[in-house]
């Protein structure tokens, strides 16, 4: 079995071969004893949760996946969701910007308020919410267009005509998800032709295209080698200074290298929340000392 | 040693799985055979219909010949005789085209050099030889008997182009004047007037009249002017006849044609096949106005039925709640498929026809009933019958071609803010467009061969105009129109003249076959194109 401190001792290397350090969050810092909330609930507005996720329920039919789940995301952390499968943590994820929608017969009780806004009222422009939440998939999923089409997508669909508006946008974002050099003479070329890892870089300019406040990501690197992994992972820390992330991952170590908080979902309940280094190395629960462990999930 | 060797090949073979392999290879090969042979028959059969064959005279045992072309020979049986089968044509002469003979009757054939071939516009062909020309309306300052005829002949032909126009402006004027009419019965019918007249009262009627009379007068004065020009010809026996100048299409003398005479010959009448009217109640001339009234009648049913196919397998696929309704309008739309396609004629028949046309003619067409304007077969109700019959090939291809989509790619595009009818455009029917047109494809395909609705919802053998012309308002989708696959069954089992008509069923369904391969074609060209752009890429 690995030891608190071996695990902790990897994480910090790990983050030294992708040329990140670990995440600093002195002025954070929260005991790992009081919920994380508190430490944010009051202060200045850099400070104020982004999304406040309070007493949250979910039903599929007559089958509840979530219980009373309560988190908040602090604006431009990053925030790994870790948990067994069917956990529910990618049904919490697709509650954030009411993916859920898509089925039918689900319910949600409880409220999930984005900077203060309510998104589960059923008069919310779901529409402006995706614009402003945006997602990642597990599978990239580029659409058969062009490259330079694709990363402009969500702006031609809100109307923006401007040739050199959407050049600008394109190529701002490319450099952002960090793909700009691999594909800029290439733009005109179907986003097939790109490899799996650039395909997925591809899909996080296109949903940066667009300016989030928060982006999702459901498993981002589960379908990508080690070495796109590193390179993706290496992007949500430059990504953090501009946006909010809440990543799904099944990957504990990942979760550990790319996020400030965590939280371990278990059967459908928010056991645990916290900074992540303090929930990786002094868990609370037993349930998630026994899951970080290695001894079920 | 040998032998278990052998054993251990054996069962790998079959160990392997290769008997397997061997069989569906088998079934395949012996479906494309089956395919091959079919084009290959009907080519053979049709294409060699217009090749000028030589034309043999034979000299029978009881002194008489004939002349003529050899069509087919066969050995009978029970009598061990070889029978040779003889073109004679001169229908007029003889009153029928193919006479057998026997080979010990014919004591000598030959080839002569100076035996002609006519192409009438009545009677069939002519066979046998030229006497002398008569003809007082061409001016011709030669003397030689076969110059002067062709020249003559020529002379005639470019006469009778004047004819044409003639028929032309004929045409026209029958028009106006019909229209007129029909104005004027429409004006009666509202001042409450109920008893008909055809005779013309309004000014425009009289005046189309007198212009329609005098036309017709100089047509006939024409007509009259070049009638006069004959040739006589005489048969393989000596018998004279006398034949119009004008009533000759073509003229050819094949034993004295060269190769290059002959291909050339061959491609003129290809050309008039492709753009000639029908004569001789189909068997002979071209087939444009089948060809158009195809061609029309898959596009119409094309807007009929591929946009409602689609938005209907659209909404099944991408809205509908999935549920007990959906999954039974499915399957009834599957259903729908293989309902035989004379039913939806009758549906065509009683709904359009008699139902909407009907109702149409008593709105709007008042003046003109009894007789039926829209509530009569026409192509527009054909194709219309045909899009209900097509619509469900399109409805299950397009569900099953947005089906294939990913669920990511619809998440990804709803994910960025897309609405769902932004996705569904943008992204979804651009990817499904490939298989979207696939079922077009097939329904085109189907809609091209398919006869029995149409018999019954506005084909006819021939039709005297086609749907669109230069008159006004151009495209006269009430109007009865002629189709390839009802040629076939009209000019090969309705046709007086089977045997003569035997090779132009071959033409005709070879034509067909043609004409389903280049639409097929031109959408599977468009479905790889769309394949290249928008195909989703596999692991």
């Amino acid at each position: 079995m690995l030891s608190m401190t071996q695990f902790a001792k990897e994480e910090s290397d790990d983050f030294a071969a992708i040329g990140q350090n670990p995440p600093d969050d002195s002025h954070l810092a929260t005991s790992a004893s009081a919920p994380p909330r508190e430490g944010y609930a009051t202060g200045n507005d850099a400070q104020r949760p982004v999304i406040r996720a309070s007493n949250v329920d979910f039903f599929y039919g007559n089958a509840q996946a979530l219980f009373d789940v309560s988190m908040d995301v602090p604006r431009n952390r990053v925030v790994a969701l870790i948990g067994p499968s069917g956990c529910g943590k990618s049904t919490f994820l697709r509650c954030l910007n009411r993916m859920t929608d898509l089925i039918d017969g689900v319910r949600v009780n409880g409220s999930i308020q984005l900077d203060g806004e309510e998104i589960n009222r059923p008069d919310l422009d779901v529409i402006e919410l995706r614009r402003r939440v945006g997602m990642i998939f597990q599978r990239y999923n580029p659409f058969p267009k062009s490259i330079f089409e694709n990363v402009v997508y969500g702006l031609r669909i809100s109307g923006v005509r401007d040739r050199r508006a959407l050049e600008e946008a394109c190529e701002r974002s490319l450099r952002g998800a960090a793909l700009w050099d691999e594909v800029k003479d290439r733009l005109k070329e179907s986003a097939f032709e790109l490899s799996g890892g650039q395909q997925q870089r591809l899909c996080i300019a296109r949903a940066t295209a667009v300016n989030p406040e928060v982006v999702l990501m459901d498993e981002p690197c589960s379908a990508l080698d080690p070495r796109s992994t590193a390179r993706i992972e290496k992007l949500i820390g430059e990504l953090r200074n501009k946006y909010t992330i809440v990543i799904v991952t099944h990957n504990m170590q990942q979760a550990s290298r790319v996020s400030d908080f965590t939280g371990f979902l278990y059967e459908g309940r928010l056991v645990e929340f916290g900074v992540t280094q303090t929930l990786f190395t002094k868990p609370i629960e037993k349930e998630t000392e026994d899951y970080i462990t290695g001894r079920f999930g | 040693m040998d032998n278990s060797n052998k054993q251990v090949v054996s069962s790998n073979f079959v160990g392997r799985g290769e008997p397997q392999v061997w069989a569906t290879g088998t079934a395949l090969s012996i479906i494309l055979l089956i395919a091959v042979v079919l084009i290959l028959v009907v080519a053979l059969n049709g294409l060699g219909y217009f090749w000028p064959s030589n034309l043999a005279q034979f000299n029978l045992a009881d002194g008489s010949s004939v002349i003529g072309e050899i069509h087919g020979e066969e050995v009978a049986k029970r009598s061990g005789t070889d029978r040779v089968q003889l073109k004679i044509g001169n229908r007029d002469l003889y009153g029928l085209d193919f006479r057998w003979f026997d080979r010990s009757d014919i004591e000598e054939t030959s080839f002569p050099e100076n035996a002609i071939a006519l192409e009438r516009i009545e009677y069939g062909n002519f066979y046998g030889f030229l006497k002398h020309t008569d003809a007082p309306g061409v001016e011709l300052d030669q003397d030689d008997t076969r110059d002067a005829f062709e020249l003559a002949w020529k002379d005639i032909k470019d006469q009778q182009e004047t004819l044409a126009a003639m028929d032309g402006e004929i045409r026209h004027i029958n028009y106006e004047l019909k229209r007129a009419r029909s104005k004027r019965h429409k004006r009666e019918y509202a001042e409450g007037i109920t008893t008909r007249t055809e005779n013309p009262q309004s000014p425009d009627e009289i005046d189309a009249k007198a212009r329609l009379d005098a036309v017709a007068s100089e047509k006939d004065e024409t007509v009259a002017r070049l009638a006069v020009n004959v040739a006589v010809f005489t048969d393989a026996a000596g018998t004279e006849k006398e034949i119009r100048l004008m009533d000759i299409e073509r003229v050819t003398r094949p034993n004295a044609m060269s190769i290059s005479e002959k291909v050339f010959h061959y491609l003129d009448k290809l050309v008039e096949l492709f753009l000639g009217e029908p004569r001789e109640s189909n068997t002979e001339g071209g087939l444009f106005p089948a060809i158009f009234g195809t061609v029309m009648l898959v596009f119409l049913m094309s807007l009929f039925s591929f946009p409602f196919g689609i938005i209907a397998g659209v909404y099944l696929r991408e809205y509908a709640k999935q549920g007990i309704l959906v999954r039974t309008v499915r399957i009834a739309v599957n259903n729908l498929a293989g309902v035989p396609s004379i039913v939806y004629g009758i549906f065509g028949l009683g709904f359009f026809i008699y139902g909407i046309g009907g109702a149409i003619d008593r709105v709007f067409f008042t003046e003109q009933l009894p007789t039926p304007t829209f509530g009569s077969g026409g192509i527009l109700w054909a194709s219309l019958t045909l899009g209900l019959l097509t619509v469900p090939v399109v409805i299950v291809a397009t569900e099953e071609a947005l089906g294939t989509i990913p669920q990511g790619i619809r998440e990804g595009s709803l994910s960025l803010g897309a609405t769902k009818f932004q996705t569904l455009v943008r992204v979804l029917l651009p990817m499904a467009s490939p298989g979207i047109l696939t079922g077009f494809i097939l329904a085109m395909a189907r809609a091209a061969g398919e006869v029995a609705p149409l018999m019954i919802t506005g084909v006819v053998k021939l039709a005297p105009s086609l749907p669109i012309d230069g008159q006004f308002p151009y495209i006269h989708a009430e109007r009865k129109f002629m189709h390839l696959g009802f040629h076939i069954y009209d000019v090969g089992f309705q046709s007086p003249n089977v045997e003569a008509a035997k090779p132009m069923v071959f033409v005709t369904a070879l034509l067909l076959v043609l004409l389903v391969l280049v639409m097929s074609s031109v959408a599977i060209f468009m479905r790889n194109r769309m394949k290249k752009r928008f195909s989703v890429s596999d692991f």
